[in-house]
């Protein structure tokens, strides 16, 4: 970074820790935190699109898509996280290339060899010639469907739960007007549904946060494992030694923690004002009132 | 159009052919001086780093490096992840059932106890040392309670805030950090010298016979040449075990 960090062995103080804290793998540990922000900003439309599909599913008239709801909801949400995480991205793996293996292999050969779990280069996912940065997209990829899986599954359920509590009074009016049952959908219920569905999803969100240090457990190269990594005691094989400084790097990531849940809180509170104004609810009413 | 479609075979025939798949190695990049994360590049670095290179260069190979855990790096080189394993890892009976090893390329080293004191009576008392590894499974069988770490780093960490009363590891790995302790961390008196296992080599998964017979000849002709034992002195230095 800086001219004077060729040498880092005869750095002291303030230099030193300028060159430390610019050093090639800082700036991995630094993008990192870009890894757990995209895969926040990804999983969290995509988990709510799986929620939304599980809410009408559930809430469906036609029996099995309402079964398949049910199921979805109740499975999901009774299996700790960590069983899924580990298993959802493996099995999805494995069925990919599977699946690859029957289409570009010779069928001769068979995939499970004694322990070995053995495709043809061809059905490889992904490509063995593939560039390495095509290696960690994919295993975010598998990460953000586990972590999208999981929490739709919990977004359904708030969803579902908004969806009965809008009153029934308003979706009769719509009725009564001769709207569909689609138009009722579209223009009464889902409007409405936001302000009873928005202290379920914060939530759902704040956890969401809290759960990315998984990505770890995935393999995921993220701020926990750099923070590990880095903070480990390095001896003189390393260009910038020094003792397990751990504790620093993991106080770091609390405080990162801290801020973004701060930070969503803050953006929570200002949609739920909006969300609020107008309507039948006690915090509606409360705004309502306030001006007066 | 028939031109178009001849083109594409053309292509995809000869960019099969050419384009042999590189050679995906794992390590755990957390072993120094065998495999290590380079702070100031943030790429893996070290001994096995280095040599893996040279035998790719050799067997005529192109290789690229991934970093994997230590815990999962073998069911990952068996699921086809990748398709061999360069981590300090000694070659065992037990490893052997699940992977084949290409030979040692580096000889059977000692591991060794460090602990705050000399007098630490080892085979008593709680014993810090790597999961998985040969040291851990030693631990176990000496009558100490083992305490197992998902990194070395972290098991030398357990000894320094007392939560175990030595670490038992690698020497080479342990040689560095009892050096530079200044007096904090020092050899067990009579156990800072245990052999185990039959030496570090290469695994690859059981079917790839055709890789390893590659690498076997790469480590050979590195052996003959007298250059493996030029790189174990650069990273392990002088008293580097020899060929």
């Amino acid at each position: 970074m800086f001219a004077y960090c060729a040498d880092p062995k005869s750095l002291e103080g303030l230099e030193w820790l300028s060159c430390y804290l610019t050093s090639g793998a800082h700036r991995l540990f630094y993008l990192s935190f870009g890894t757990v922000i995209l895969l926040l900003l990804i999983t969290a439309p995509v988990a709510l699109l799986f929620g939304f599909g599980g809410a009408m599913a559930s809430r469906s008239r036609f029996a099995p898509l309402r079964w398949f709801g049910r199921i979805y909801t109740s499975m999901v949400r009774g299996v700790p996280d960590i069983i899924f995480f580990l298993f959802v991205p493996i099995a999805l793996d494995q069925a990919f290339e599977w699946l690859r293996a029957k289409v570009y292999c010779d069928p001769s050969v068979p995939i499970r060899q004694g322990n070995e779990f053995l495709v043809c280069p061809a059905a490889k996912l992904p490509l063995s010639t593939a560039p390495e940065w095509i290696h960690q997209a994919y295993g975010i990829t598998l990460a953000v469907i586990a972590f999208s899986v999981v929490f739709g599954a919990f977004a359904a359920n708030v969803l579902y739960g908004a969806m009965n509590a809008v009153p029934r009074a308003q979706l009769e009016t719509a009725e009564a007007y001769g709207m569909s049952p689609r138009q009722v959908n579209r223009r009464i219920l889902i409007p409405q549904m936001w302000t009873y569905a928005l202290p379920g999803l914060s939530n759902l969100w704040m956890i969401l946060i809290k759960a990315t240090p998984l990505l770890f457990v995935l393999g995921v190269e993220d701020i926990v494992y750099w923070a590990r990594e880095l903070g480990s005691s390095k001896t003189n094989a390393y260009a910038y030694p020094h003792p397990d400084w751990r504790l620093y790097y993991f106080l770091g990531i609390l405080v990162f923690y801290l801020l973004m849940t701060w930070g969503s809180e803050r953006v929570f509170a200002r949609i739920r004002r909006r969300l609020s104004s107008g309507q039948a609810t006690a915090a509606g009413e409360a705004m309502r009132k306030a001006p007066a | 159009m028939k031109k178009l479609i001849l083109a594409a075979t053309a292509i995809a025939l000869t960019s099969g052919a050419a384009m042999a798949a590189p050679v995906r190695i794992a390590t755990e990049g957390a072993y120094p001086p065998y495999n290590l994360v380079n702070d100031q590049t943030g790429q893996v670095d070290g001994f096995e780093v280095e040599l893996g290179n040279e035998l790719c260069k050799r067997a005529q190979l192109e290789c690229t490096w991934v970093k994997n855990d230590w815990d999962s790096i073998i069911p990952n080189l068996v699921s086809s992840n990748y398709d061999a394993i360069m981590a300090g890892m000694s070659i065992t009976e037990e490893r052997k059932k699940a992977v084949s090893f290409t030979q040692a390329y580096y000889p059977p080293n000692p591991s060794a106890y460090a602990a705050p004191t000399a007098d630490t009576n080892v085979e008593a008392g709680v014993v810090a040392a790597q999961t998985n590894t040969i040291q851990a499974a030693h631990v176990a069988e000496s009558g100490a309670t083992l305490l197992e770490f998902a990194t070395p780093d972290e098991a030398v960490g357990a000894v320094r805030n007392g939560e175990a009363e030595a670490v038992f590891a690698d020497k080479d790995f342990l040689v560095p950090i009892v050096e530079q302790s200044g007096g904090a961390m020092v050899w067990v008196e009579g156990k800072d010298d245990i052999p185990l296992g039959d030496g570090i080599g290469m695994a690859v998964r059981q079917s790839d016979t055709e890789l390893k017979d590659k690498f076997d000849a790469a480590i050979k002709s590195m052996k003959d040449d007298g250059t493996l034992n030029t790189l174990s002195k650069k990273w392990f230095g002088e008293d580097a075990l020899q060929f």
